[in-house]
């Protein structure tokens, strides 16, 4: 049976309760975007903190960087933080994606060009899972900061390092490049040279590129 | 069977307590996380969610175990239930034995409700595989909480002590490696401090290479690694009945 409770601690409890709701709500909510971005803990830190939980405590700690404002991000702090999280997960492709959709698209070419070389060194750690985002590199190197050169030095890498099964357009990727940057007699070299080396087994690709070298033979 | 009488006793006990509803609120609160973190993630968003949700399930279930079983067990002392059933023809070793049954099926129970969520996500064989070594991995805390329940004369201590244990044997590996890259100029403080963490390595489970998040996100693991793995915690769980028994028979209860 229960008993009747004093009329002061029913107001005590309600008048505590209001307080501490006006107390949150005159606070407001954490402003994470107008922080400085911390720097960045090493990935055995982060094992320890997250109880060798690697591959939840690196996708939450995206989510944590999300949070910050994208015109004061730290870049250099930034990209160690992604490294970290790359060494944390290594198969994990949400660092990766951020640098190359989010990060690398800044207007600013100095932080993009942070963002891209960032993309760059962590393909040559595993190029056969992570080229996708090279050639997504190069691509903005190409359209955004109109830096063939270092569009085609993406695109190089992906055709030499890569050894698993890469779509045609990502190994063909250099030969358009030096097409655009007027290295015509390169490109009809390359493109002769994949031809020959028997990767090409589509009929369809197969003619569109012969094609190709056709037209650039023209030139 | 006596001790499949005091095995059952315990399940009863865990099922007409407060457990199986904790366990659904665990697995509430966990899918509820998981979805509103999806939702937030630019990418990746299953991998996020599947990678929360399992280490929450995981560490609910731990948790869980930990405390029914102490608390249980220390009840039970406190109550003088203990001496009473100690006052029973049974030899002490079906006793411990018994009751070590009961807690570890209430550890599988669980782990089999937690993995049967995640089929949600990923196919079958990930999810048995996970399962079987959360099964695994709880029966070996619920050994650990039943020692140092019967060690300890308090739930704060044994709670403690059972969580200590776990979470410095899931640490252990990455303590290992930060302790393992010393500075250029090392102490013989350093020095000292690495072999210390060498050798307290060297008495722990190895639970951060069991039921490993990484085999429901990217593969299932190779099966001499999985085989090592739950084998690893089954010696490991055979060390703490047999220390718990000592400590049972030495009792003067």
């Amino acid at each position: 049976m229960t008993r009747a409770v004093p009329t002061w601690i029913v107001v005590l409890l309600a008048a505590s309760l209001a307080a501490q709701a006006a107390w949150r709500g005159a606070l407001g909510p954490p402003h994470l975007a107008a922080e400085e971005l911390p720097p960045a803990p090493s990935a055995q830190a982060l094992r320890l903190a997250a109880f060798g939980e690697a591959e939840a405590a690196s996708r939450l700690s995206m989510l944590y960087l999300q949070a910050f404002d994208l015109q004061a991000l730290d870049y250099p702090r930034l990209a160690t933080w992604l490294r970290t999280l790359l060494a944390l997960d290594p198969r994990g492709q949400y660092p990766l994606f951020a640098a190359a959709r989010i990060y690398a698209e800044h207007p600013d070419p100095a932080r993009s060009r942070l963002m891209l070389e960032l993309i760059h060194e962590q393909f040559l750690l595993d190029p056969d899972r992570r080229w996708p985002w090279l050639a997504h590199a190069a691509l903005l190197a190409k359209h955004r900061l109109k830096d063939l050169a270092l569009a085609r030095r993406y695109a190089a890498a992906i055709d030499r390092q890569v050894r698993a099964e890469v779509p045609l357009w990502a190994r063909q990727m250099e030969i358009f490049i030096l097409e655009d940057m007027g290295e015509l007699e390169a490109a009809r070299i390359m493109l002769g040279g994949l031809l020959a080396s028997g990767r090409i087994t589509d009929p369809a690709e197969l003619a569109f590129l012969k094609q190709r070298l056709q037209e650039l033979e023209k030139r | 069977m006596p001790a499949a009488t005091l095995a059952r006793t315990v399940l009863l006990e865990a099922r007409r307590g407060a457990l199986p509803w904790l366990a659904l609120a665990a697995l509430a609160a966990g899918v509820s996380a998981a979805a509103f973190l999806s939702q937030v993630a630019l990418t990746e968003g299953a991998a996020l969610q599947l990678a929360v949700l399992a280490a929450l399930l995981r560490a609910c279930a731990v948790f869980l175990i930990a405390a029914q079983v102490t608390a249980s067990t220390l009840r039970e002392i406190h109550d003088k239930g203990l001496e009473l059933m100690l006052s029973l023809a049974l030899s002490r070793t079906t006793h411990y034995l018994g009751r070590l049954a009961g807690y570890a099926g209430c550890g599988v129970a669980l782990a089999l409700v937690f993995s049967a969520a995640l089929l949600f996500w990923v196919p079958p064989l990930p999810a048995v595989l996970w399962g079987l070594s959360l099964a695994f991995e709880v029966a070996l805390v619920a050994a650990a909480a039943l020692f140092f329940a019967m060690t300890l004369p308090n739930l704060v201590a044994a709670i403690g002590a059972t969580a200590g244990l776990y979470l410095l044997a899931r640490a252990m590996p990455a303590i290992q490696a930060i302790a393992g890259a010393p500075l250029d100029a090392e102490t013989w403080a350093g020095w000292l401090a690495r072999h210390a963490f060498g050798a307290i390595a060297f008495v722990l489970p190895r639970v951060d290479a069991a039921t490993r998040t990484e085999w429901l996100v990217y593969e299932v693991p190779a099966p001499g690694a999985y085989a090592a793995a739950l084998a690893g915690l089954a010696l490991y769980l055979v060390l703490l009945t047999a220390a718990g028994l000592f400590d049972f028979h030495r009792r003067s209860v």
